[in-house]
């Protein structure tokens, strides 16, 4: 227990673990604790980053899904507007296309009353000749009492 | 094992102590050399600096894996403890308390080996005496308590020069007055050596009054002498008194080792501050 030169070895040894630990270990834990810190700062800086550039790409793609649904439902109304409007111009269309064949047909159902009643007339007169001449009881020649005739078939189409 | 030890000398209790707390000594007076003490002082000094230099060797800024995890966790929490303490570039604060720490927490932890071990080690090799505990000596505990002095007066030295360090021996705390001079001078050198006298006595104490402990639980075995009552309370009593205080001592291991880290931190941070 009484102190000795063991005490000069220990301060040696002592001393030279000192050194040593001063000059090969502390330095490079502390530059790689010091680097770790570094690059973990780096990779939440980097994330922050990250998390920022994509909330302004969501937003921006917000945007433009917005924009591109208004122009989709004022093209909508435009297409609704213009269907309504070929609707009402074919159903203008359709009516006056309805009108004229309405009128045509009307136009021919007259020329046709009025080309039966020519031929009505006539027959009317080559009955009535037919009648007369079975009166008479004789023939009636056609050629010279045609003048008389058209006379009479003219009165009967009138009358 | 304290039987075993103890029959084969064919000693007694007071032989068993006085054996155990003898040095392997070399030479003569104050030429004596605990060659025990100098062996595994020598030898935890290697292994601490070969393990820490092994993780430091492999340190980067990537994951780091358990190892180096583990020795990383050691030195964040000493640097913490220096950062708290000493303001300003602490490498070699850091390296300071990181050394005092491992080498003292790996020779205190000498003390949890079986108590005849070593020394049975040593006989094989023809050794008589074997203590295994280098934090036991007074050689030990004061050569590190003596490095701290230096680096306490060199620290002084440095933050106020020469003439500062000095002016600072006569004028503080009392006044620069000249009939203060000596008193002054009285007072500091009290206030300088109490330093690295209790550091030093402080470790050796704990540690030795341990070992001691370990020795008295290990003399229960010199009453199992056969098959008696008396023999299996005297052989339960040692494992579990011998376990109890084994688990105790874990605490002092590292406490002491804390202690003598933490104090040399503050007292250079003292030395260096002005007056």
């Amino acid at each position: 227990m009484n102190v000795n030169a063991t005490f000069i070895g220990q301060m040696i040894v002592f001393a030279i673990l000192l050194w040593f630990f001063w000059k090969f270990i502390v330095p490079p834990i502390a530059q790689a604790i010091n680097d770790r810190q570094k690059k973990i700062a780096e990779g939440l800086a980097a994330a922050e980053r990250g998390q920022r550039d994509l909330d302004e790409a969501k937003s921006r793609a917000d945007a433009v899904v917005r924009e591109a649904r208004d122009r989709a439902s004022q093209i909508l109304d435009q297409a609704n507007r213009r269907s309504n409007e070929m609707i009402d111009s074919a159903k203008q269309t359709a009516s006056a296309e309805g009108e004229r064949v309405l009128e045509s047909a009307r136009a021919e159902a007259e020329s046709e009353t009025s080309r039966a009643r020519d031929q009505l007339r006539r027959e009317v007169g080559a009955l009535a000749v037919a009648g007369a001449s079975r009166l008479l009881g004789r023939e009636i020649d056609a050629k010279a009492h045609a003048q008389l005739l058209d006379q009479l078939a003219e009165e009967i189409a009138r009358g | 094992m304290a039987t075993a030890h103890g029959a084969e000398h064919g000693t007694t209790p007071t032989d068993y102590i006085v054996h155990h707390l003898t040095h392997l000594k070399v030479g003569e007076g104050f030429w004596t050399w605990h060659f025990d003490t100098l062996l595994i002082s020598a030898a935890l000094a290697f292994l601490t600096g070969w393990v820490f230099r092994a993780a430091a060797r492999r340190a980067n800024a990537g994951v780091p894996g358990k190892f180096v995890g583990f020795i990383e966790w050691v030195y964040e929490f000493v640097d913490g403890q220096v950062a708290d303490i000493y303001h300003g570039d602490r490498r070699f604060m850091v390296a300071l308390a990181l050394s005092l720490f491992t080498w003292i927490v790996a020779m205190n932890t000498m003390d949890l080996l079986p108590i005849d071990l070593p020394g049975g080690i040593a006989s094989l090799f023809g050794a008589q005496y074997f203590r295994v505990l280098p934090t036991a000596d007074i050689n030990g505990t004061m050569a590190m308590a003596l490095v701290v002095l230096l680096l306490i007066i060199v620290a002084a030295i440095r933050a106020k020069g020469i003439g500062g360090y000095l002016h600072e021996w006569v004028s503080a705390p009392f006044g620069s007055h000249p009939l203060l001079w000596i008193p002054n001078v009285i007072l500091n050198a009290v206030e300088l050596l109490s330093k690295p006298v209790s550091l030093g006595m402080r470790l050796f104490g704990n540690m030795f009054a341990g070992e001691l402990l370990f020795m008295l639980i290990a003399l229960l075995g010199f009453l199992v002498v056969g098959a008696t009552g008396g023999s299996v309370a005297a052989f339960i009593g040692q494992i579990l008194m011998g376990t109890a205080w084994a688990i105790f001592h874990i605490l002092i291991v590292v406490l002491q080792a804390y202690i003598f880290m933490v104090l040399p931190v503050v007292y250079i941070a003292m030395a260096e501050e002005h007056h």
